[in-house]
């Protein structure tokens, strides 16, 4: 049985070289980089030449990353941690309805806590129009959070658009890059937002670590408190190890972008060829946008959903439905439903991912896999 | 020689090859639904298994934190959140770590009332003046286990008898000094919660556990997927769990082998200090084998622990998360009341590993160091 992990953005394994720096890293002793002694300094040292690889990854200034334990952590700094630091301004957010939960639920939190939220909905293509979100902004508007690529169809959000027209209207604006990171170019030099969220498991790091980018010069409340890291930021001794992980894979994905983007292209393409040559009937979610390369979201008509994952599991292949913080139950993507209402296509669709250590040959056999479950299960389907 | 193991402790190699292992062959996403999904669910349940069974709790009672900062900020956010409708009092102790003494002060600027205890010079809490300061509004009580400065264990059976009877106080301890080096008697203590950090026991940075006993509710600090029951959201971080199970069985283990022998090396440092002009501020009995606070007036702490970090030797000043900035120790300062002692007080903190003849050449360096230090100290006076 061949064992294909067709998953990645749900989380992606270590790169062997990112766990070869991070055993280094454990392994020569390292201090608390809080400590004032050698032991400290040392890890202080590797801390800050991290901070330093991450920041250049898109072209911040060290001093705008903080370290979090990952995305879930970073969104939450970013919408609470700024929605209750500049809430004098106004208490309006606004953000879009086919987010992360990370950032849906603590949105929903601040509501309860008073604030007032907007959640624009996409297109049919699953994109969130900058002009929709220029309606929903008003005078009370501190905030728009938007994401760069969309974790369930891997739709390209026009962040760029966005954040400069927000620029110009003086209204800060996050952007969750959890899933762009490592594989759209992003430079924050060029596109103005204020803060973007970043974790080191997507790219091939280790999970637990992650950082918000915050332009020099915001508010952000901290979440947590106690002793003065991250520029009291962001309380706790610092993971020393982690955030070497993290930057190791920052630059393995920074030295290899356009490589690793025709390698993705090769491997959507030979999946899909392979699909079209075994007669399977399906259409790509959010098939005429822009998207990114590493994940395809494949509407089977007339599937049986948990019964597809379960075979292709049984196949060696792991796929999924959405996005894996709400895959333990098959619950309907939120993601779909925004773009295509209550429609069947929402419990028949499924998401590929794909990345390091994938194939040409694994995405061959995914895809047969996946005709044959197809193909039998309509064919149970007309014997009934 | 590195004697600041209440910073952060080396981790164990087993516990490097645990999180290896566990990072190539159960990377999934535990909240996936297919095979390696479950292959990683599992791997992270059986890491909670063993954690419940080296704390003797029910393994559904333990949730994977980043660490010991957050694990407080969940309890004392959380409850103040969850139940601003009952009450607005909080109990807690002048010599906590900044991660619960920032929290309340924080909490402090969002209206809600704190009550500082006072301790004595052992450090610890007089249990009549936790009865003095309840009020009808208690909603919490977190009272630290382990000192992280001076070693003061606080009799947290004995204020859980007393809490036992108001119901709906919640009471929490600060248990990262303590975890797998001190025991703790969990329920019987009737605890609500309990803050672990795995890099204290040689674990991994960024990994922690919080103990939450059924029925008690925390408003969540991180929102999101709803991982860990909803407890704390964010992809869980398997590999890192697997290691902290490994590093607290470990620890443990060793720690409880080697408590007397490294508590009888801390006394005999405390006398040899004593005699190069040292006042220890550590309690004398009943503390934790693994910290000695010294002070030596006159002589600025900073100033000896980078004479002795020239030679070799690594010390501290204060807790890590407060080490940057030279105030007095606020937690010399409650237990002594004297400032001079707060000025000039440095932590010197072993693991189970330490050895005498590593403490005997500390002792040395410092009888070395010190003279030359209060003749430069007299003159710039």
């Amino acid at each position: 049985m061949p064992a294909i992990y067709a998953d990645h953005a749900a989380t992606t394994p270590l790169h062997p070289e990112v766990a070869e720096a991070m055993i280094e890293s454990m392994k020569n002793p390292a201090g608390n980089p809080s400590s004032v002694h050698e032991y400290g300094r040392r890890a202080r040292k590797r801390l800050d030449g991290a901070r330093r690889t991450v920041a250049s990854s898109i072209n911040a200034n060290p001093k705008e990353i903080v370290w979090t334990s990952g995305g879930t952590e970073s969104n939450n700094l970013a919408l609470r941690g700024f929605m209750h630091a500049n809430q004098e301004r106004g208490k309006h957010l606004v953000t879009s309805a086919i987010e992360h939960h990370a950032v849906l639920h603590t949105a929903r939190a601040l509501e309860k806590e008073g604030f007032e939220v907007t959640y624009v909905h996409p297109d049919e293509q699953g994109v969130v129009p900058v002009e929709k979100i220029m309606e929903a902004v008003t005078g009370e508007t501190i905030l728009v959070s938007l994401m760069y690529v969309n974790n369930e169809t891997g739709v390209v959000q026009p962040v760029h658009e966005a954040a400069e027209t927000l620029a110009q209207r003086g209204i800060a604006f996050h952007t969750d890059m959890v899933q762009a990171y490592g594989q759209l170019p992003f430079n924050v030099k060029e596109t103005p937002v204020t803060m973007a969220t970043m974790t080191a498991h997507k790219i091939n790091g280790p999970a637990g670590a992650g950082c918000l980018f915050v332009r020099q010069g915001t508010k952000v409340r901290p979440e947590l408190t106690g002793g003065e890291q991250e520029r009291k930021r962001r309380a706790g001794t610092e993971n020393v190890a982690a955030v070497e992980g993290f930057a190791r894979a920052a630059e393995l994905q920074r030295n290899s972008l356009e490589e690793r983007r025709q390698e993705l292209e090769s491997l959507r393409s030979a999946f899909l060829a392979e699909l079209d040559r075994h007669g399977v009937l399906y259409q790509i979610n959010g098939e005429h946008a822009e998207k990114s390369p590493h994940i395809l979201n494949v509407y089977f008509p007339g599937i049986q959903l948990e019964s597809f994952l379960v075979q292709m599991d049984m196949e060696g292949v792991a796929v999924s439905s959405g996005s894996a913080c709400t895959a333990g139950t098959v619950e309907p993507s939120h993601v779909l439903e925004a773009m295509y209402g209550k429609d069947a296509r929402i419990y028949e669709s499924v998401r590929f991912s794909f990345g390091y250590g994938n194939t040409v040959e694994d995405m061959k056999t995914a895809a047969q896999a996946a005709a044959k479950i197809n193909r039998k299960m309509k064919e149970k389907e007309a014997l009934k | 020689m590195y004697f600041d193991n209440s910073a952060t402790t080396q981790p164990y190699q087993e516990v490097l090859s645990a999180y290896r292992k566990a990072s190539e062959s159960y990377f999934a996403n535990p909240s996936s639904f297919h095979h390696k999904g479950g292959e990683a669910e599992r791997l992270l349940e059986t890491a909670r298994g063993q954690i419940g069974r080296e704390l003797n709790v029910k393994p559904e009672r333990c949730f994977f934190t980043s660490g010991g900062t957050e694990g407080n900020n969940m309890v004392l956010k959380g409850t103040a959140e969850a139940r601003k409708n009952i009450g607005r009092h909080i109990i807690t102790t002048a010599v906590e770590h900044p991660s619960v003494m920032k929290t309340c002060v924080y909490l402090e600027e969002k209206g809600y009332r704190v009550t500082y205890l006072p301790v004595g010079r052992d450090g610890r809490i007089n249990t009549k003046d936790l009865h003095k300061a309840l009020e009808p509004d208690t909603i919490l009580v977190t009272i630290g286990h382990t000192n992280s400065e001076i070693g003061a264990v606080q009799p947290i059976e004995a204020i859980g008898e007393i809490l036992s009877s108001y119901q709906d106080i919640y009471f929490h301890t600060d248990y990262v000094q303590g975890a797998a080096k001190i025991p703790l008697n969990i329920e019987k203590a009737g605890l609500d919660f309990v803050t672990v950090s795995a890099h204290k026991f040689h674990g991994l940075k960024g990994t922690g556990v919080l103990y939450k006993r059924p029925g008690t509710i925390l408003e969540p600090l991180i929102h999101g997927g709803g991982q860990e029951s909803g407890v704390r959201s964010g992809t869980e971080n398997t590999a890192g769990a697997a290691a902290m199970a490994k590093a607290f069985r470990l620890a443990k283990e060793s720690y409880a082998a080697n408590s007397s022998r490294v508590e009888e090396i801390k006394d005999w440092t405390a006398l040899r200090l004593q005699e190069s002009g040292g006042v220890i501020n550590s309690p004398f009995s009943g503390g934790s084998p693994f910290i000695l606070n010294v002070s030596f007036p006159g002589i600025k702490p900073e100033v000896l622990v980078e004479a002795l970090a020239e030679r070799g030797a690594s010390i501290s000043t204060k807790t890590a998360c407060a080490s940057k900035n030279s105030e007095p120790s606020v937690v010399i300062l409650a237990a002594t009341g004297e400032r001079e002692l707060a000025e000039s007080a440095v932590r010197i903190s072993f693991s189970a590993d330490t050895k005498k003849e590593e403490a005997a050449h500390l002792c040395s360096m410092c009888e070395e160091v010190l003279p030359q230090l209060k003749k430069v100290m007299e003159e710039q006076q």
